[in-house]
């Protein structure tokens, strides 16, 4: 009898990549649908043209570089890159700008790059920042949520703003679109006023809801709910979130102790604009991130204090997706120097001390 | 001394695995029978392979040796049973290449006939020095896995101090229960055993430890030692996490000590033995008896009737999976030691060898997903219990970056699977190890290899370039020689009677010197041959 | 005026650094690297030839004087190549031989039925690992034999063979998994 041969383990594992994405797809869905609920179908929409933009578009990498199709196209890597931009973007954006963020992010800065494993920048962020900086007008199209007094739109009307780029006859931009809390609070802060009078303001103060924007604070919620669970199960590495969330947390209460008129809250920063999604979803993917436990605690920590910055003294409203690119940069360095000890070794070895060539003697 | 109130300590990572071994305890041991042909490879354990002490045709008995040891690290064999060796030649072996190793066949005679065994009633009689020289003469090696040479390893040398004697019965790997079986059934043997060998090397506590999913096994060496009333041996019940089998990591979770990474446990006071090696010991010192035998653990999906066997060395492996019931019809590897560390082998007619512990049919596995590119999850790093990098050490090793890869520790690396087994990208982590370590190895042969060769090649032209200078030196001489005659010759003219000696005497000077240039030459030859 | 400024300030400039750099040449002067032991040390010494010099170390020679790339050395295959663009700083270069990739060792075997004892494969062994006499029977001493292969060319009734080294259970080496996907090709 012959038999097969193979390199041990012999045990048949359970875990899979696909597996993984997966499951972290499935936790982004109740804080989308949070989103789709307080703020259009535009969400939707743009998930599935970027879906099927990002599929084809790596199908299409996969073809050229002779790669198999199958195993990637099914990997589930290529519709989380397509989520996490889409959830990233404002709901009214144009269909052409989803293109392009999500060409960018799948060509360029995955495939380009190497595909699955091999691109060191987030490709959501980088579609995201390529997007941001070359068409700023159309990222500002955000939707007022859900509330009395504010215009909401129909499913068609989203569609055709989306796909058509004319507005329905009755409206006109202004009405349709709004500032983010996050945005209001930049503007309203260089018109020197303090945050109580922003948050209070009668034409306005309605979307900051209780804590972090009105519908935000659910979208985050419940994205850090799925996010913990995703942590307790391993799926994602808990360090990570908990290293931005502790970064951001003792920055905005340091400052807001400092000035509470000129600095936001601190349940405002964790509770407005992505913060949860960054957190549990966009720094944790395995690919761009650190990778020792120590580096993890850095680089979320990093994040952390990158967001504070740019939200407080930088030019954009929300500064995710740069704070997330810097850290990738310094992820290979952060592992370097974060190397843990082997066993039965000191750490005054190599790595950890550098070998010079008088240690060959 | 209860066994709850012994502080333990954890190792990094690890695994929580199912154990599967209920399987093949459900039946006690079972003795294999006595096969027809014996097939007992020479070198069976980790060192030099022994001297050959049989010729074909010779006949032998059981226990008898037919290999001796001639340097330090190695260890003889012995004929399992009797009868005649009807062959000396190379067989396949139990490798993970599949590649054939030099083995002695012995056909049985179907009587067993014992040769003549000392016993040594009386331990306290010996020192442990005889009782070493003992344990090498009966071939033992230890009995885990690995076929280190017991006898080497009792031996930790003058200054060593060993202080604790642990008994590793740990058995974290799944499906495998040789050793619990054998806690079970030879506890008092074990006990015995653990004496031999603390006396040997003076340890004054001695540790069995038992992991806490052998619960059977943990009561029958309590039983023992209760019997006895032994207050020096204790049995520990540690927690069940692969792999805490494993020497270092057994040594962590008993002592919170780490055996530095180029040291032995007894550099830190401590000795490590498998429970079967303890057995083996207690055969060979009070029975008298070589190691010619062990138990099999025979397990799997693939194999109808599991259970432990008490197998002679060189049995068949198609004999044992014969006498458990045979093949299901969907099995398809063949395992020896356990799944997470064990080698396939390519076929069943191959010998149970001394390190041999289970034999695991495994059946037809769904379609195993396709291997993906690592996506850093990291996953590899927070379960090795070698706290390594194995990332890391995957893209050196695919890379053939040998020299880095040895930096980031290497030879740490246990290959005890956990990385490849929580890895979601599928990759065969522990393959690309040993492919970097078996490649470090033979670069190294090659490059002791290309400085001999080095050594030679410069000799030869040294040599070469004396001869060259030899012979230039001999025509000069020559020269000056027809120079020396030609005078003469004009000298001749005016004097006649000397030139008549002179060509005669030139002719016997230029023979001699003809002579020992040649023994000049031969010196020269043979000092080079003799290189 | 402000121009002999700035020429003033650039000469004093040139002056300073000028004499620093003697002083570092001298003070931190390097001995000869002897770049080609160490070049040598990786050679395989089959002294077969096959570089198109007379030996590794003629070849190593020509590799430290810049005449010879670092890929002419089939018997060494890609691990040396490797070693030696490590060791020199210098882009790997694909080697064009069709064994580049490991290169199977061989020994040479001498069929002592057909050989006349001529000697000429002895003097043609770099490492002695032939013996014999003249009108005596040769054999190779396989534990020394390069696999330089020679002795064949001379050895006037071919009874010179290659043979592979035989891989025992203790020098075979597990191969890399085959898998490709795993690498970043483009």
């Amino acid at each position: 009898m012959q038999f097969k041969t193979a390199s041990s383990p012999h045990i048949p594992q359970q875990n899979s990549v696909q597996g993984l994405m997966f499951k972290v797809l499935l936790a982004m869905v109740p804080g989308t649908i949070a989103m789709i609920v307080f703020f259009g179908w535009g969400v939707l929409i743009n998930i599935i043209l970027a879906s099927v933009v990002a599929l084809s578009a790596e199908a299409l990498m996969l073809w050229i570089r002779k790669r198999p199709i199958k195993p990637y196209i099914t990997d589930g890597s290529a519709i989380l890159t397509a989520c996490l931009l889409v959830l990233a973007l404002p709901q009214l954006a144009p269909w052409w700008l989803t293109v392009i963020g999500t060409l960018f992010a799948i060509i360029v800065a995955k495939h380009l790059y190497g595909g699955l494993g091999f691109n060191p920048f987030n490709p959501a962020m980088v579609g995201y920042i390529v997007v941001i900086i070359s068409f700023p007008k159309e990222m500002t199209q955000w939707v007022p949520p859900l509330l009395e007094g504010y215009t909401q739109l129909t499913f068609t009307e989203t569609l055709s703003i989306i796909f058509g780029g004319d507005l329905p006859l009755a409206y006109t931009w202004d009405a349709i679109t709004m500032a983010t809390p996050l945005d209001t609070v930049k503007t309203q802060l260089g018109l020197e006023l303090s945050i109580n009078e922003i948050e209070n303001h009668k034409e306005y103060g309605g979307i900051f809801g209780s804590v972090g924007g009105f519908g935000w604070e659910w979208v985050n919620g419940l994205f850090l709910a799925t996010g913990c669970y995703l942590a307790v199960k391993g799926i994602i590495d808990w360090r990570i979130p908990a290293g931005l969330i502790a970064a951001l947390l003792v920055l905005s209460n340091t400052f807001a102790l400092y000035d509470y008129a000129s600095f936001t809250p601190p349940t405002f920063h964790l509770f407005s604009g992505g913060i949860m999604l960054a957190a549990f979803f966009i720094a944790t993917d395995p690919v761009t991130a650190a990778t020792t436990t120590k580096g993890r605690w850095l680089y979320g920590a990093g994040i952390g204090v990158f967001i504070f910055i740019i939200r407080t003294w930088g030019a954009y409203p929300d500064g995710i997706a740069f704070a997330v690119i810097l850290m990738n940069m310094a992820a290979p360095l952060l592992d370097y120097y974060t190397m843990p000890r082997a066993f039965g070794h000191s750490w005054t070895e190599f790595p950890h001390h550098h070998k010079t060539d008088d240690d060959d003697e | 001394m209860t066994r709850s109130s012994r502080q333990l300590w954890h190792f990094h990572g690890g695994l929580k695995l199912e154990s599967n071994k209920a399987i093949s305890t459900q039946s006690p041991i079972v003795k294999a029978r006595l096969p027809k042909r014996l097939i007992l490879p020479v070198q069976q354990h980790i060192g030099e392979a022994g001297a050959l002490l049989v010729k074909k045709g010779d006949k032998v008995l059981k226990g008898q040796a037919i290999t001796q040891s001639t340097e330090y690290v190695s260890a003889p064999v012995h004929a399992s049973s009797s009868g005649t060796v009807i062959d000396i030649d190379e067989y396949p072996a139990p490798h993970p290449s599949g590649l054939n190793t030099l083995c002695v066949v012995i056909e049985t005679d179907g009587e067993d006939k014992w040769t003549e065994l000392q016993p040594t009633h009386y331990i306290n009689t010996k020192s442990p020095a005889e009782l070493r020289q003992l344990i090498r003469k009966a071939g033992i090696v230890g009995l885990g896995g690995a076929a280190f040479p017991t006898a080497v390893k009792v031996n930790p040398g003058p200054q060593a101090h060993i202080e604790t004697l642990i008994i590793n019965g740990a058995e974290c790997e799944p499906y495998i229960s040789c050793d619990d079986m054998l806690m079970r059934e030879y506890a008092t043997e074990l006990i015995s055993g653990c004496g031999i060998i603390q006396y040997m090397v003076s340890a004054t506590h001695c540790l069995i430890t038992v992991e806490d999913n052998k619960p059977e096994a943990i009561k029958a060496i309590q039983a023992v030692i209760n019997e006895q009333a032994l207050h020096t041996i204790e049995v520990v019940s540690i927690p069940t996490i692969y792999p805490t089998g494993g020497e270092k990591q057994l040594i962590k979770v008993l002592t919170q000590k780490e055996v530095p990474s180029d040291g032995f446990p007894s550099d830190i006071g401590l000795l490590v033995q498998n429970v079967g090696t303890a057995v083996a010991v207690h055969k060979a010192i009070v029975l008298g008896e070589p190691l010619i035998s062990r138990i099999v653990t025979v397990t799997g999906e693939g194999v109808k009737q599991p259970q432990n066997m008490e197998v002679l060395i060189g049995t068949s492996m198609s004999e044992l999976i014969e006498q458990s019931g045979g093949y299901h019809d969907d099995a398809c590897k063949l395992i020896m030691g356990g799944p997470m560390m064990g080698f396939t082998l390519q076929t069943d007619h191959l010998p149970v060898i001394k390190g041999c512990n289970c034999l695991l049919v495994e059946n037809t596995p769904e379609e195993t997903p396709a291997t993906m590119p690592c996506i850093r999850c990291g996953a590899c790093a927070s379960v090795c219990p070698a706290q390594l990098l194995p990332q890391q050490l995957f893209w050196m090793a695919s890379s053939k970056n040998f020299e880095l890869v040895q930096d980031y520790h290497l030879f740490d690396c246990i290959e005890c699977g956990c990385c490849a087994q929580v890895c979601p990208s599928q990759i065969p982590l522990v393959q690309y190890y040993r492919f970097a370590k078996t490649e470090i190895w033979s670069q190294e042969r090659d490059r002791i290899k290309s400085d001999h060769a080095r050594v030679r090649h410069d000799f030869r032209q040294a040599r070469l370039e004396l001869e060259k200078k030899e012979r230039a030196e001999k025509l000069r001489k020559k020269k000056e020689l027809l120079e020396k005659k030609k005078i003469a010759e004009a000298a001749a003219k005016n004097d006649t009677p000397e030139t008549e000696i002179d060509p005669k005497k030139a002719a016997i000077e230029a023979a001699m010197k003809r002579v020992q240039d040649k023994k000049a030459a031969k010196q020269n030859n043979n000092t080079s041959s003799d290189e | 005026m402000s121009i002999l400024i700035a020429i003033i300030v650039l000469a004093t400039i040139s002056v300073f650094f000028g004499l620093l750099l003697g002083y570092t040449s001298v003070k931190f002067h390097v001995e000869g690297d002897p770049v080609v032991d160490k070049i040598d040390a990786l050679l395989p010494q089959t002294q077969c030839g096959q570089c198109t010099y007379p030996g590794c170390r003629p070849y190593a020679e020509a590799i430290a004087a810049g005449e010879a790339n670092i890929n002419q050395c089939p018997p060494g295959g890609e691990t040396t190549m490797l070693a030696l663009s490590e060791l020199l700083g210098v882009e790997p270069i694909p080697l064009d031989s069709e064994h580049a990739d490991d290169p199977e060792k061989t020994v040479v075997y001498i069929d002592e039925q057909t050989c006349i004892g001529c000697t000429l494969c002895i003097q043609a062994c770099p490492v002695d690992a032939i013996l014999g006499a003249a009108k005596q029977m040769h054999s190779i001493i396989e534990s020394e034999c390069t696999g330089c292969n020679l002795c064949i060319p001379p050895c006037p009734v071919d009874c010179i063979h290659i043979i592979p080294v035989k891989i025992e259970p203790e020098t075979w080496r597990w191969s890399l998994p085959e898998s490709t996907d795993t690498s970043p090709k483009a």
